[in-house]
């Protein structure tokens, strides 16, 4: 029970940060390292706030913005400066490394016996104690719902319509006499934001903040978008969000299934990166005998 | 009026494969007039609709609209008062959009794209209409996308979104090149009938003489960034595809094609 309750825990905050990445790899086709900078971002801003004595809801206010700033200077770097888009990934990533650690002061901040949206005196005494091991959960839904449902809102409006267009067909946006740059940077803050929102959200989860907590996140949020909506294609219902969301939590059944069967966590990464491999093989194979037929 | 005035164009400036394409070009294009451009490959027919719409730069001279020079104004301010049609029917619309969404954000040009809804639904109709006129029975299908569409379907499409907001100069780049004969016979008449009912300044490059002849009150012929033939008026009217064919196949000749 606990192992699933983990999972499904992991998975929805890990799904929040997905969803920055679908919007810069599936929608603006962008390939954006920078957060690997940003998760670790939030999670900076969030305990350095919540130890200041912050409103833990707050916090995660001030990491998107944070998260945002981000987005904007490796959209600024790719736009304005012209460097490509991974590179500029690279840099934002790498100088978030030192700023994380600027932030913090050290590279591992506990908040053990703070107040934080899991734990708290109003929650505490709002929940009755026989669901209270399903608090966290409830929260995650919340808040995962809430990032989901703004987010189909947004691309709904003008704004999430030229960010799709801008992804789609760059010159249609040209010629509707907007600037596309203008655009990616947009899309670049949106995406960050929503990294830097999970990895506030993660810290508060666990209770600590570590700086390497990055590492990889740009691969694994990949990973959910991918099976997500690989698997939910064929699926006209579903939208692409729910989809990512589902993906998220089925990753994160697979790797918790992988460390059950005996592998260590420290074998995470190469996990993730097998997992992301097979299912980047297999839906390739699909597509080229789409085309065969077709 | 829209003025170029003593534009010059290098290619590949300070290398070997260094190529003049303007040197000192200049033209000047009434209000309303509809002019067609013809020219073998290289003469720089693309490349003026380019210079015009600020897709690339230039290296000396100025472009006026009204008087006004707009040599600096980068190219997606231009736009504002520009339509474009590609060659590449995939060029003008949104392939992951609805044909409905791919309307509506043509329908935004010259609007804040800020948080309103993206589709107003009172324009519905409105958009079903201007579908209907095409003829090709995209009314009924708002919600496919549009990468199902054929080149044709689609090359429709971005005529009447390039079209749908008030502009003054329509940019048409072989705009019927890349389509089946019957297919570009249509959308060469919608684009000759939207012309005139919206009074548009209208350059079109094409490799068609026959288009070039019957449609438009101006025609110039380019080679070698100059401008051979430029007639207007009557003796555009007069014009047959055999006088300019005599022509073209100098040039040619000329170029060893």
């Amino acid at each position: 029970m606990s192992i699933i309750l983990g999972f499904l825990e992991e998975g929805l905050v890990y799904a929040i940060m997905a969803l920055g990445v679908y919007i810069t790899y599936k929608i603006l086709d962008f390939p954006d390292l920078s957060v690997d900078g940003t998760f670790p971002l939030g999670g900076a801003v969030g305990v350095t706030l919540i130890l200041a004595g912050v409103n833990p809801v707050l916090t995660l206010f001030a990491a998107f913005l944070a998260g945002a700033a981000a987005g904007c200077a490796t959209g600024f770097i790719h736009v304005k400066l012209k460097v490509r888009d991974l590179l500029s990934g690279i840099i934002v990533m790498t100088a978030l490394y030192s700023v994380n650690l600027r932030i913090t002061g050290k590279s591992n901040v506990p908040i053990f016996n703070c107040q934080t949206i899991f734990e708290n005196d109003f929650l505490a005494s709002l929940i009755p104690e026989s669901v209270s091991s399903f608090t966290v959960l409830i929260i995650l839904v919340i808040i995962v719902a809430i990032v989901k449902i703004l987010l189909d809102l947004y691309l709904k409006t003008r704004s999430g319509y030229l960010l799709q267009a801008v992804g789609d067909n760059e010159s249609l946006v040209t010629a509707l006499a907007k600037d596309k740059g203008l655009v990616k940077i947009i899309g670049l803050a949106l995406a960050n934001g929503l990294a830097a929102l999970a990895g506030a959200v993660y810290c508060q989860k666990n209770g600590n903040f570590a700086i390497e907590m990055g590492t990889g996140t740009m691969v694994i949020g990949l990973a959910n978008v991918i099976i997500g909506t690989k698997l939910f294609q064929k699926v006209g219902i579903l939208k692409s969000t729910t989809a990512v969301i589902i993906g998220s939590i089925i990753y994160r059944g697979c790797v918790s299934l992988a460390i059950s069967l005996g592998m260590k966590a420290s074998d995470l990464k190469l996990i993730t990166a097998a997992l992301l491999l097979v299912i980047l093989v297999i839906s390739n194979g699909k597509e080229k005998k789409v085309k065969v037929h077709a | 009026m829209l003025e170029i005035k003593e534009i010059h164009k290098y290619y590949n400036q300070g290398t070997i494969n260094e190529m003049c394409l303007f040197s000192g070009f200049s033209l000047s294009i009434k209000d309303r007039q509809f002019v067609s451009v013809v020219g073998s490959n290289g003469s720089g027919k693309t490349s003026l609709l380019n210079i015009i719409c600020g897709s690339i730069p230039l290296d000396s001279g100025h472009i006026y609209i009204g008087g006004k020079d707009i040599t600096s104004m980068p190219e997606f301010k231009r736009q504002k008062r520009i339509g474009r049609v590609f060659q590449n029917p995939a060029m003008g619309t949104c392939p992951n959009m609805t044909i409905l969404e791919n309307m509506a954000l043509a329908d935004n040009k010259g609007k804040p794209f800020n948080l309103l809804p993206g589709t107003n639904r009172q324009r519905i109709p409105y958009y079903k209409d201007l579908l209907h006129s095409l003829g090709l029975g995209l009314e009924e299908k708002l919600q496919v996308k549009v990468g199902s569409l054929s080149g044709g379907q689609r090359q429709a499409m971005a005529l009447l979104m390039s079209t749908m907001t008030p502009i003054e100069f329509l940019i048409l780049d072989e705009h019927t090149a890349a389509l089946d004969p019957k297919t570009a016979e249509v959308i060469m008449e919608l684009t000759d009938q939207i012309v005139k009912e919206k009074q548009l300044t209208t350059i079109m490059v094409t490799h068609n003489l026959r288009y070039a002849v019957e449609y438009g009150d101006r025609l110039v012929m380019m080679h070698q960034g100059k401008a051979v033939i430029d007639v207007e008026g009557e003796e555009k009217a007069s014009l047959q595809v055999e006088d300019i064919l005599d022509k073209f196949n100098e040039i040619s000749i000329e170029c060893g094609n």
